[in-house]
């Protein structure tokens, strides 16, 4: 290969490259400003709030099965393993607070974001890419009714309220796991499970905190699932590569976020 | 009604769609545009529905001038047309009933009681007041084409577009959309544009044709007129003959070169 066909090799590249960039940089302008257009519009979905609330059945309500299930199995596990480590130190009293405190500041809101993602996220951007692939969203146009106004507001909202509700059941239900293997099954003291989380787990710093990560993965993952369906190339390819770029996206949207609001609210021995 | 003066259009620079198209379709006729696939007619229709805005040119409809509207002004105008999808574009997860009621709903602020009214009146129009608790889902393809245009003309439009209304319908089906077009067009006063290749079937019910190939009108006149005329593209259109301007073959390289059978 000659230094000129290296040359010439190497600029391709480079210009493939810029404009992969290029791209990313202007897609995600779009999605901010799509985002900036829902909120503008959201008029319509709060002032006839039973779109919303139908929306909150489909994103959440239909959610509960998997969230509840899963929020009980990872709050069992957790007792198991935490009372396998704790029982060394002769600390398993606090299986409460080890249970409590993983479950509330990290992995209800978590796992429940990746859960709600898959389940609802990924229908929401099915169901918006189907109604623009079958010109629903066209028709819509013509009937002189804002899709953003009247499809993607209602989904947007429903989906904001309904995560932070799941997050919560997650933790709730995971909560009564680490009972039922800690107390029920293993035999730890059920006053001093109860006790102890009562005292360790702070309204404040733990409950709240976890409150504002799922809101925010919420944001996150309701703003990827409707922008990718709203944009999603009208064809049944087109549908099924944009909700996979959905659950993908929103996944390591959330993984990321976690670790900017995890170091902002609990770095350094000091919560926030 | 609708005037169109000189417009192109292209979705990109190097591939023009629309090359200086003029048309004027007058208050309470039936125009049907026609010409083969990929022709420019529904980008024409898109035009004129101002879902895209003339590269250059002037698109006047109802009375307004498409590229001088902002939102609120577009919507207001919309809401004076109707539009019928090519495969109706009902909303899937809404029974026949909700569909039709949407623009009522969506519009205005009348009781439920007079808009279930207005709803079966429309769908007694096209014959289907009897399907209304039915889902989008459970109708054959031309009961739901007749479905989407009771929902179309549920704000009693003054100008309704058709996209390619006839394709995939059965005969009955087909008999019972041309014979609607043409009565609702006539009672409510309205003026219908049919953009569709179906030529023989369209020039039973239209009042006036344009032609188009290659993004321009090549040929216009009454359905007489267009039966009649000369031009060869009209002629291998009207009479669906495979030898004409139109080749059958795709431009592709050399046959005997692809085949690698050049020089032996």
């Amino acid at each position: 290969m000659s230094l000129a066909q290296i040359r010439e090799h190497a600029r391709g590249r480079l210009e493939r490259l810029g404009n992969a960039v290029t791209s990313h940089v202007w897609r995600l302008g779009f999605a901010s400003r799509f985002l900036f257009y829902t909120m503008l519009h959201s008029g319509t979905a709060l002032r006839r709030f039973r779109l919303t609330v139908a929306e909150i059945y489909f994103a959440g309500v239909l959610s509960l099965i998997i969230i509840m299930v899963s929020g009980l199995f990872v709050g069992m596990v957790l007792a198991l393993q935490g009372y396998d480590t704790l029982q060394r130190f002769g600390a398993s009293e606090s299986l409460g607070v080890l249970v409590a405190l993983s479950l509330v500041r990290e992995l209800g809101p978590v796992v429940a974001g990746l859960l709600f993602a898959s389940r609802a996220g990924s229908a929401i951007t099915a169901e918006i890419g189907l109604m623009k692939a079958t010109e629903q969203i066209s028709a819509m146009e013509m009937m002189a009714v804002d899709p953003i106004a009247r499809v993607v507001a209602p989904r947007f909202w429903g989906g904001v309220i309904s995560m932070p509700l799941l997050a919560a059941l997650f933790s709730a239900l995971g909560i009564f796991g680490g009972y039922l293997v800690g107390v029920q099954l293993i035999g730890v003291d059920a006053g001093a499970f109860w006790s102890q989380m009562q005292a360790a787990v702070d309204l404040r710093n733990d409950i709240l905190n976890g409150v504002i990560k799922s809101v925010v993965f919420g944001v996150a993952v309701t703003w990827i699932a409707v922008f990718e369906g709203y944009d999603a190339v009208p064809t049944a390819e087109g549908v099924s590569r944009a909700t996979t770029r959905t659950v993908v996206t929103s996944s390591l949207a959330i993984l990321a976020l976690d670790f900017v609001l995890t170091a902002l609210m609990f770095t350094g021995g000091k919560s926030a | 009604m609708v005037q169109i003066q000189n417009v192109a259009f292209g979705y990109d620079a190097a591939r023009p769609v629309l090359r200086d198209v003029s048309l004027s379709i007058a208050r309470g006729s039936v125009v049907g545009i026609m010409g083969q696939s990929g022709c420019g007619k529904t980008t024409l229709l898109r035009i004129i529905a101002a879902q895209y805005l003339p590269g250059s040119g002037t698109a006047r409809v109802l009375g307004e001038a498409t590229s001088e509207l902002d939102r609120d002004a577009l919507y207001r105008m919309r809401r004076r047309m109707g539009m019928l999808f090519q495969f109706g574009a009902l909303f899937t997860d809404m029974s026949v009933y909700e569909n039709v009621a949407f623009p009522l709903r969506e519009h205005t602020a009348l009781p439920e009681d007079l808009i279930h009214d207005l709803v079966m009146l429309k769908l007694e129009a096209v014959g289907l007041r009897g399907a209304a608790q039915l889902m989008p889902a459970e109708l054959s393809g031309g009961m739901a084409r007749r479905v989407a245009l009771a929902r179309s003309i549920a704000l009693d439009p003054r100008l309704i577009l058709y996209d390619e209304p006839f394709t995939g319908l059965d005969p009955i089906s087909f008999g019972v959309i041309v014979r609607l077009i043409r009565e609702l067009n006539d009672s409510l006063g309205a003026t219908s544009i049919i953009v569709t290749h179906d030529v023989q079937e369209a020039l039973g019910v239209v009042d006036y044709v344009y032609f188009m190939a290659a993004g321009r009108v090549i040929a216009e006149g009454t359905p007489d007129e267009i039966r009649a005329s000369r031009e060869p593209f009209v002629r291998q259109f009207v009479n669906g003959e495979l030898d004409g301007p139109v080749p059958f073959h795709y431009p592709a390289p050399d046959y005997a070169a692809e085949l690698e059978l050049a020089g032996g």
